[in-house]
């Protein structure tokens, strides 16, 4: 019944990355990058990874739309027909994709219980988060109280980044210069 | 049951919003496809909750609503104004 569900969604989704890919007003394209990003959140939703999901559709849809359009005011509204042979791209785009499904070979089967990542701290944090923190949702637990120090220097990180851009766009400094 | 086939009736409008954004012509019709896709993509979020007794899928379903409300803003102040910038900057 789910499966259904799946592949009517996940066949949304091909058609929308390759719509976006083929178009040639870039207007377009960044509505369908936009389209895609819904469905990926919806899709992650699915999985069970509402965080994941949730940031999805806030970046995702919401501030890299805007950012795109921000660009497209600096740029040209349609894309360049490129004149160069694209046989090299393909082949480097086909060596790269050979060598990750390669590299994929030698990862546990799907779902197997004796996965070194269900057999590391996973159990603990399954068994026991409930009894020492308290969080309902597992990975809230563990990005807010096991690994909080790590998102804390996670959010320091942002932080300072935020600071800089907007020192570096002077928005103070000039409404102080407004002022005077 | 109920909810799923509810479900699966939604995709049917899912890809005619798509088919829109794609065929276009105009980028009015692209703003409003993109703005009905977020509000199906709501919509199936509140109704696979429910499908699957996870009902806190309606709070996340309407912080989705608020997002593809200020996305669809955007673009539209982009089509108005041209960019984000501010009063003052433009002035000058």
């Amino acid at each position: 019944m789910s499966t259904l569900i799946d592949i009517l969604l996940l066949s949304l989704m091909g058609i929308t990355a390759l719509a976006a890919v083929r178009m040639k007003s870039l207007f377009g394209a960044v509505m369908l990058t936009g389209i895609f990003s819904l469905l990926s959140a919806l899709w992650f939703l699915i999985l069970d990874a509402v965080d994941v999901s949730f940031t999805e559709a806030a970046v995702g849809a919401g501030i890299s739309t805007v950012l795109m359009l921000g660009t497209l005011s600096l740029t040209k509204s349609e894309e360049k027909t490129s004149n160069h042979s694209q046989i090299i791209p393909l082949f480097v785009v086909f060596v790269t994709g050979g060598v990750l499904i390669y590299g994929t070979l030698d990862m546990p089967d799907f779902a197997d219980p004796l996965a070194p990542i269900h057999t590391h701290v996973a159990p603990h944090y399954i068994e026991k988060s409930g009894a020492e923190i308290g969080v309902p949702n597992i990975v809230t637990s563990v990005l807010a109280s096991y690994r909080g120090f790590d998102t804390l220097g996670e959010v320091t990180v942002i932080f300072t980044a935020g600071v800089g851009v907007l020192l570096l766009l002077g928005i103070g400094r000039r409404r102080e210069d407004g002022d005077e | 049951m109920m909810f799923f086939v509810t479900v699966i009736a939604l995709f049917p409008a899912m890809f005619l919003a798509l088919g829109r954004a794609i065929v276009g012509p105009t980028l009015y019709d692209r703003v409003l496809a993109v703005n009905s896709f977020g509000t199906f993509t709501v919509l199936m979020i509140a109704v696979l909750g429910f499908m699957t007794d996870q009902t806190d899928f309606v709070d996340i379903a309407l912080t989705y609503a608020l997002i593809n409300f200020i996305g669809t803003i955007a673009v539209l102040k982009f089509f108005v104004v041209g960019d984000f910038g501010y009063e003052e900057q433009r002035d000058q």
